[in-house]
């Protein structure tokens, strides 16, 4: 099993795709010549040429909506959006162009688009460029949405996304880009899109995380007196309810960790589902670990006040084993918002 | 008068302030390049190195009751306009005493009092700001105009050709400022844009589309007033060029690889910070021991801004709370 970057185990899984199937082009601003802002296409331009490897003006409508129309009519594209921020300027072609065009043509019209988007906080990039905006993503049908979590599922994920036959998001924690880790390669490490992975055996509470927050999870958990079970979702459209309903039916509790605003986050529509089929069974309300309801702000202590770290995650699962009830975040407890 | 419009009447009035300013805009971030290299800051920055004089330019045109949008390389242009060392670098390093408290960050700079609009890291985003910006002084009767500064990069994006569309049909007071610095991140202009000079793009708006020597402050200087007297005088918007160049790389990740040989050095010919220093002196408004003093006074003062910032407090976690929404 080859040790790879993140960053490294992302190009590998498009070079494999690109390699079996000639349809799949790459394209987004220096994204070729420079191998990528984060190095995510180290060696593609070499290997793929200039016809399959593109680089784009700063155009995000026009290269996204252009990938649209190219997967709508036989390519798969693979198109990088640098930041997901960035992605706003063009969220209509994904969302309502290339998301619906199957619907709107009774079936005919798939999109095998992929796009990939670094997101998130952690390296002090600032309000505009470390949001995960998965939200923005969310409640959009026909669009398939994921989250990679580390080297391993980044490969997974790339594979599976490029292989399916919808437009899929998969979003990349660029704090992870560096992080090495032994990746299986092969069919066998491709999953299914929406299938979560279960990272963490434990009894005492069902632990669902995303992204970044898998690792800080799992981290939590290792220091702990307590045992959880810890999920990495993976996937949030569609997610997978039937892992983690089996899990939390077997813990009795469920708390979900997630690095955006507590307003509008996933963790509310696991909770919702859960809550809806296994309101009996649970021995305590489920608790959602979310950053505070504020942008993201710029100093490195503040920046690290906003994203749940391991110790927070650790003190609030602790408490509410100990009580059975929700504890108040920090900020709350701190009196920084009634 | 605050320290910031002081500053700016300073460099609206005064030559010899508008070469002080370029040193200080020099001088500052590269002080900013070392501190990020000492690892005392975190994330990212974008430098200005190479480009002082069209923010000094701009500033030495236009009124503190303008607008200007600016991007992410906006320490020099924060600076021209009047914000202090201490609100630059303060902020950059995250401290109460920047200029919005140390959320920011080096690529989030503003002051009202002078006219600068929080600075955007949306490619783009400022241009139809810009013309929003224009709006309200063509709504309220006033003559006041705004500003875009933006990268000539931007304006391959949907946010250009709608901004300056809008700024045209409705005739805005607006003045839309391409920083050409030949490059967009690490690709070079002519790979991403089809025109070679961003001013053509202008006749799609039937506006007047003008080239500037970007590095000649002087020229910057009188092109901006010009295009801001016909957006005072209802005539509506203006497209300037500058032709400049960025010594540094992207951000401070990039060592700009990408560059021929030998461009830097053809460009550094033409550097505007020596280029005015010798107009001054042949103007007699300044000897060149004049200039070494100036040179090393302002080294001190940024020295002495460095430690000061060093020795702030970082901005508090009651600051992530606050100017959320208005009440
Ligand atoms: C919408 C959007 N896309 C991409 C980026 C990433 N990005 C930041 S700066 C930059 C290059 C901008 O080039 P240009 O407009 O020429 O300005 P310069 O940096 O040269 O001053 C890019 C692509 C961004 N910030 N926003």
């Amino acid at each position: 099993m080859p040790k790879l970057r993140m960053n490294q185990a992302i190009s590998l899984a498009i070079a494999e795709e690109m390699r079996a199937d000639p349809d799949v082009v790459v394209f987004g601003e220096d994204v070729a010549v420079a191998e990528g802002p984060f190095k995510t296409s180290d060696g593609l331009l070499d290997e793929f040429g200039p016809l399959r490897v593109r680089d784009t003006p700063i155009s995000e409508m026009g290269f996204l909506g252009a990938a649209v129309g190219a997967a709508a009519t036989g390519l798969r594209p693979v198109v990088e959006i640098m930041f997901v921020e960035f992605l706003g300027v063009a969220l209509d072609q994904v969302t309502t162009e290339g998301a619906k065009f199957l619907y709107l043509s009774k079936g005919e019209v798939s999109v095998p688009l992929t796009v990939r988007a670094s997101v998130g906080a952690g390296l002090g990039f600032g309000t505009q460029h470390s949001q995960t905006l998965e939200g923005w993503l969310l409640g959009s049908p026909g669009l398939k949405l994921a989250m990679a979590s580390g080297p391993q599922s980044a490969y997974g994920l790339m594979r599976a996304a490029i292989r399916d036959d919808n437009p899929t998001v998969i979003l990349e924690p660029r704090r992870l880009y560096a992080q090495r880790g032994d990746v299986e390669t092969g069919e066998d490490a491709i999953p299914v899109l929406g299938t979560a992975r279960q990272v963490m055996d434990g009894d005492d509470v069902t632990i669902v995380a995303l992204g970044s927050m898998v690792d800080f999870a799992v981290e939590a958990a290792t220091a702990a007196s307590w045992s959880a079970e810890v999920i990495d979702l993976q996937c949030l459209q569609p997610w997978d309810s039937a892992a983690v309903l089996e899990s939390v039916a077997r813990t009795g509790r469920l708390v979900t960790v997630e690095e955006n605003p507590l307003l509008g986050g996933w963790g509310a529509d696991v909770v919702s589902a859960v809550v809806a089929e296994l309101f009996g069974e649970m021995s305590a309300p489920p608790l959602r670990i979310t950053a505070p309801d504020v942008p993201v702000p710029y100093g490195k202590e503040l920046e690290e006040r906003y994203m749940p770290m391991p110790g927070y995650i650790g003190a609030q699962v602790g408490e509410f084993l100990e009580t059975g009830r929700i504890p108040a975040p920090w900020w709350k407890a701190e009196g920084m918002v009634k | 008068m605050s320290e910031s419009t002081q500053r700016r009447e300073a460099v609206r009035t005064d030559r010899r302030t508008r070469y002080e300013r370029m040193v200080e805009i020099r001088t500052l971030e590269n002080r900013v390049q070392a501190l990020f290299g000492e690892g005392v800051v975190h994330g990212t920055t974008h430098l200005c190195l190479g480009q002082e004089a069209v923010a000094v330019g701009i500033a030495a045109a236009a009124r503190p009751t303008d607008h200007v949008t600016c991007t992410y390389r906006g320490h020099g242009v924060a600076l021209a306009l009047g914000l202090s060392p201490t609100d630059v670098i303060g902020e950059i390093m995250g401290r109460e005493i920047g200029s919005v408290g140390g959320v920011g960050g080096s690529m989030h700079l503003c002051d009202m009092e002078v006219g600068l609009l929080p600075t955007f890291a949306i490619v783009g985003a400022g241009i139809p700001v810009a013309a929003g910006a224009a709006l309200t002084a063509q709504v309220r009767g006033t003559d006041d105009a705004a500003i875009a500064v933006f990268g000539d990069g931007s304006t391959n994006i949907g946010a250009f050709h709608e901004g300056l569309n809008l700024a045209a049909i409705w005739n805005l007071p607006v003045v839309f400022v391409c920083e050409n610095n030949q490059y967009g991140e690490y690709s070079r202009i002519d790979l991403t844009t089809p025109v070679t000079d961003i001013a053509d793009r202008a006749a799609s708006y039937a506006i007047p589309g003008i080239i500037v020597d970007g590095q000649d402050v002087d020229a910057v200087a009188e092109a901006t007033a010009g295009a801001l007297d016909r957006a005072r005088a209802g005539e509506g918007p203006t497209l300037l060029e500058m032709k400049t160049y960025r010594y540094a790389g992207h951000s401070r990740s990039d060592t700009a690889p990408y560059r021929p040989e030998g461009e830097f050095d053809e460009w550094f010919e033409k550097d505007p910070i020596a280029g005015f220093r010798a107009r001054l002196v042949t103007e007699g408004l300044m000897s060149e021991a004049d200039a070494e003093e100036i040179d090393a006074a302002i080294a001190a003062q940024i020295e002495q801004v460095v430690e000061t910032v060093k020795a702030a407090p970082s901005a508090g976690v009651a600051a992530m709370f606050a100017n959320i929404v208005a009440d």
